[in-house]
């Protein structure tokens, strides 16, 4: 009887947090009809914002993906001093707020900042243009991939890579042929994650990037300004990142599972692992 | 044939120094308690791992050499290692792993090995002894001039590994390259090796063909690491030719070597009969005592009595009906037996 009891409360409390966190999802989508929605989708604010953020997102995970795997690498298989301390800066950007990075931002590469100077003679203004959108998110979104990366080099098996090295193959033919295609699920996971969070990047691109339609205007600072004049629009953008981010969410997954079973056959995503 | 050469090569481990000059020209075995050193002279011939001093040489090619910094990395030497683990690539099936090193197709190699059934299978999917072969064939396919192999059966079960052990000595045998191998079984090492290193703590402690090493063992942990019981007594008397010695629970045995004071006995299982019935025959030494273990392995069987274990067949363990417990004779003659040095014993 106590038993039941027991077993009945926690039943109750999970289905409490299940539609506590179910609800906001499903308030965006009955909150207006589907045909508003869509048609909210011509919205020329949602179509820019849209765009900026797509373009934005993709240029930061094409750097971070760039950047992070080999420094990932680096620090998986590596011991040197102030091995901590490059870590530590690595996950950083993970528990700064936001604001504070776009403040961080502003002050090194802004015009007045410590680069500031340098960059303008060279011709380049950082603040408020597109390139400021795919910076601040590829310093916020970069740990999840990073930290993932380098989970994910640490559990290849060393013996592989010695292995690799005996058989003929320099570092980076190991590099590619073994290393990488073993790390592949956690990687894919890593960035799914990191394009997750670079979607909803919103504190460190409006100090650092701005808010201007077509230019700096991602979805959420675009759901933000539309926020008080068409509620629709602001409900439609929801709506498409919800589908966005349950995507990254499903890629995750997959990718993770792949990481766990690495000999089971999967197709080559690469094309590195023939 | 070609020869490696390993002169004073020195590695500092975490609790000693590994020091140590070899030769191999043909099948060579170092054996040693686990933690000994004995992977990593397999890493530093492989150029897995840099030494602290010494050279390394295949032949006159230099691999390694402190003294004017060459270091030849581990692609470059041409050197076959497989692990103890055999560290297939499990992304890859076998014939990819097998041509891998891009040296040479993997027909041949999945002919010799038996293997070409498995050729489009995962490492994931096969047996201890099928990773065995594919890790060999991976090995040779490299083209090596040496080959390395680390606890070649350590990753297999009892049963399997008596086949497989059978399997590598004919492969060993047909190679026409050296080979180093390691392991912590002596018997391994001498079902599988022409020449066996005893290596303790880094250093080489005595090196000779396995006969020689059960036979005339340098000290006593070379004696107890080839699998001699040793007794530990003090000289009592002396015999016509032969030297009486008191062991510490008061039997009297005696042995033909010569020694005085503390003495440490050397007598190897494969020398001691047993019997039930107190025996009447030309051994000197009968050590009576309960049965106290029974290990059968294959077609042998060892059997401890009192402080001896001796190496019977299963057919006799059958025929005595040895039980646990039961009371038996341990006898072996005064000729079996050898005196090893007590220092530097470390049983």
């Amino acid at each position: 009887m106590k038993h039941a009891i027991g077993v009945g409360l926690f039943v109750g409390v999970a289905a409490v947090t299940l539609a506590f966190l179910a609800l906001p999802i499903v308030g965006i989508y009955v909150h207006t009809s589907p045909e508003k929605l869509l048609d909210q989708l011509s919205n020329p604010v949602v179509k820019d914002a849209f765009v900026v953020t797509l373009k934005t997102s993709l240029l930061a995970q094409a750097a971070i993906l760039l950047f992070g795997t080999p420094t990932a690498y680096l620090l998986a298989t590596r011991r040197f001093p102030g091995h901590s301390v490059a870590v530590t800066l690595v996950e950083l950007p993970l528990v700064l707020p936001p604001a504070v990075a776009g403040v961080g931002l502003l002050a090194a590469l802004g015009r007045f900042g410590l680069l500031g100077s340098s960059l303008s003679a060279l011709g380049i203004t950082l603040p408020f243009t597109q390139t400021a959108v795919t910076v601040a998110v590829a310093y916020v979104a970069s740990p999840l991939y990073i930290r993932q990366a380098i989970a994910s080099f640490e559990a290849t098996d060393p013996h592989l890579t010695a292995a690799s090295r005996t058989l003929c193959a320099g570092p980076v033919r190991t590099f590619f042929r073994v290393v990488l295609p073993l790390a592949r699920g956690g990687l894919i996971a890593g960035l799914a994650l990191s394009f997750a969070r670079g979607l909803g990047e919103f504190g460190a691109t409006i100090m650092f990037a701005g808010s201007l339609q077509k230019v700096t205007q991602t979805l959420p600072l675009a759901i933000y300004a539309e926020f008080d004049q068409n509620f629709d629009a602001t409900l439609a953008m929801s709506g498409v990142l919800i589908l966005i981010s349950a995507l990254l969410l499903l890629t995750l997954r997959i990718g993770l599972s792949w990481q766990r079973s690495p000999s089971s056959t999967s197709p080559s995503f690469f094309g590195l692992s023939g | 044939m070609a020869t490696l050469t390993l002169e004073h090569v020195a590695v500092l481990l975490r609790a000693f120094r590994l020091e140590l000059s070899l030769a191999v020209s043909e099948t060579t075995a170092l054996v040693g308690p686990s933690g000994a050193g004995k992977s990593t002279v397999l890493n530093a011939v492989a150029g897995l791992l840099e030494p602290d001093a010494g050279q390394i040489r295949c032949n006159d090619e230099i691999w390694f050499d402190a003294e004017s910094g060459v270091f030849v990395p581990p692609e470059r030497r041409r050197v076959g290692l497989v692990f103890q683990d055999y560290a297939l690539f499990p992304h890859l099936t076998v014939r990819q792993n097998i041509e891998y090193a891009r040296r040479h197709p993997a027909d041949e190699y999945l002919d010799r090995f038996q293997i070409a059934h498995l050729e489009h299978a995962r490492p994931g999917t096969l047996s201890g002894g099928e990773r065995q072969r594919v890790a060999l064939a991976r090995a040779l396919a490299r083209d090596p001039e040496i080959l390395l192999l680390d606890e070649p059966l350590a990753a297999l079960d009892s049963h399997t590994k008596i086949e497989v052990r059978a399997e590598l000595q004919q492969l060993l045998a047909g190679l026409e390259i050296p080979t180093l191998l390691v392991t912590h079984d002596f018997e391994d090492a001498a079902a599988l090796a022409d020449e066996v290193g005893v290596i303790v703590e880094g250093r080489l402690r005595q090196t000779g063909t396995p006969a020689d090493l059960v036979a005339r063992p340098a000290d006593a942990f070379v004696a107890s690491f080839t699998g001699a019981n040793l007794l530990h007594g003090e000289r009592r008397v002396t015999g016509v030719g032969t030297t009486g010695v008191r062991l510490d629970d008061g039997t009297l045995v005696s042995t033909t070597d010569d020694g005085a004071g503390a003495i440490v006995l050397a007598v190897y299982p494969w020398d001691i009969t047993i019997s039930t019935t107190r025996p009447n025959d030309s051994a000197m030494n009968v050590i009576a005592g309960t049965v106290s273990a029974i290990t059968e392995l294959g077609n042998r069987a060892r059997v401890t009595i009192g402080p001896l274990s001796a190496e019977i067949t299963v057919e006799s363990l059958r025929r005595l009906d040895l039980r646990l417990g039961q009371q038996a004779y341990a006898s072996f003659k005064a000729t079996g037996t050898r005196i090893v040095a007590t220092k530097g014993g470390t049983e």
